[in-house]
């Protein structure tokens, strides 16, 4: 039986403390904290719905352990703007139609905002690479390229955030 | 996860490599980017009962270049290459390969050394390493050793690493001023796909002939390896479409490939030939 640590989670600039073993996923420690806009698909890696940034950068959470993120700033997709209040990404998303079933939403978002925080006029490639790692089997991702592209847009001309 | 194992994170190198030298050999298992061993402890392919966690280890990434040669820390990501000028001007083939690695949170926790350790023979950094002559530095309780990356691999997964090394870093000399690297990945699609043929390639050109060929081949036999008669055909010469062709035709001849759900072995050599021909072509003549 692997042993518990109270570690702290900072989870869209919060302390969360919680014990939690040494197994423990940062996708299973996060919905155990409520966050459950982040999702759970294949465990492998391959479908990004469990999508996290942690210091920024996108990362797999089914793929992370809880204990060696302690300490680093972990943002899921509801952290980056609310209903009443959201994310230009979100905004995008949900004005051109870049939502159908929504579990992969999340993930998508948060893969969307790791590109645009590294490259700020990505080009239709660099879109594609960016979102690779996150299947979704309504959209035929057209939409949500073009979501994307949209806040570059925007973005680049200092419009919004 | 349903799997349970003890973790260790700990923040220096010298730590790490005493606890996997306390580690009682296959039970304990050292932990980079994850993306290949999580998923691993989940299939229950391995069942490690401790893991040292090197994310904290911040002296083991990185990316610098000293006395004519580049060197990488073991816990340098994918995404780490694709953001690196050096990497960009002193290793060019890595930034092909980089760039259709994975999804994009693959190659933000994926490192170099893990690629490397999981021994796949489609492991796409190493094609490109291979054409670079690196060097893998492998550190364990007794100190460094250095390995050159062609001697690293014993057979399909197995290589040189003893269970309480790491490989710490990857370095190879500052390609020549007139030469050239680059990467092919075939594959299904360009992003999240498992390789069927990789195909790296590195010439350097002096006084109009090919002074150094290199052509190093992925998941086209049980380990990544290099072509070295293709490579022989290429040196000394200023090659000719038509010799250029027979090197394609002779790289396909010695890899080993094996039929398998995303390519049958034909297909494979038949590729290593067209994709050897083409960047062999597409290099030279940007040389010429």
């Amino acid at each position: 039986m692997s042993r518990e640590k109270i570690i702290v989670l900072e989870v869209n600039g919060r302390r969360h403390l919680k014990a939690f073993p040494a197994h423990r996923t940062l996708l299973e420690a996060l919905r155990e904290l409520g966050f459950f806009d982040v999702k759970c698909g294949c465990e492998k890696g391959d479908c990004g719905a469990c999508a996290v940034l942690v210091d920024g950068e996108a990362v797999d959470s089914c793929l992370t352990l809880a204990w060696t993120v302690e300490g680093r700033a972990i943002t899921t997709a509801a952290g980056l703007g609310t209903a009443e209040n959201p994310h230009p990404l979100q905004d995008a998303y949900a004005k051109l139609g870049a939502v159908q079933c929504g579990y992969c939403t999340p993930g998508l978002i948060i893969a969307s905002e790791s590109l645009l925080r590294a490259t700020s006029a990505p080009d239709d490639d660099d879109i594609r690479l960016a979102l690779s790692g996150n299947l979704c089997r309504c959209t035929g991702y057209t939409k949500v390229f073009e979501a994307v592209k949209e806040v570059a847009r925007g973005r680049a001309i200092g419009g919004r955030k | 996860m349903f799997a349970e194992f003890e973790l260790e994170t700990p923040e220096r190198l010298e730590e790490a490599v005493a606890l996997l030298a306390n580690g009682n050999g296959a039970a304990t298992l050292p932990l980079a980017g994850g993306t290949n061993l999580i998923v691993d402890i989940r299939a229950k392919r391995v069942a490690p009962e401790r893991l040292v966690s090197l994310n904290r280890i911040g002296e083991l990434r990185g990316i610098r270049v000293s006395d004519g040669r580049i060197a990488i820390g073991g816990r340098t990501t994918v995404s780490d290459l694709l953001r690196s000028a050096e990497i960009a001007r002193h290793g060019s083939s890595l930034v092909d390969s980089a760039r259709v690695f994975g999804g994009q949170m693959v190659r933000n926790a994926a490192t170099v050394a893990g690629n490397i350790a999981c021994g796949s023979p489609a492991a796409d950094l190493v094609p490109p390493l291979l054409s670079l002559d690196a060097d893998v530095v492998l550190t364990g309780p007794s100190g460094s050793r250095t390995v050159p990356l062609a001697a690293y691999f014993t057979g399909y997964k197995t290589d040189v690493r003893r269970a309480d090394e790491l490989i710490t870093e990857i370095s190879w000399a500052l390609p020549a001023t007139k030469s050239v690297n680059r990467f092919y990945k075939l594959a299904r699609r360009k992003g999240d796909a498992i390789t069927i043929t990789g195909v790296a390639v590195g010439l350097t050109v002096a006084r109009g002939v090919c002074t150094k060929a290199r052509i190093a081949l992925g998941a086209v036999s049980p380990i990544a390896l290099r072509a070295p008669g293709a490579e022989a055909l290429i040196e000394g010469q200023a090659p000719t479409p038509a010799l250029i062709d027979e090197a394609g035709r002779r790289a396909a001849e010695e890899c080993r490939p094996i039929d398998d759900v995303r390519a049958s072995a034909d297909y494979r050599m038949h590729t290593v030939h067209v994709l050897t021909r083409r960047l062999l072509s597409e290099a030279w003549a940007s040389l010429a």
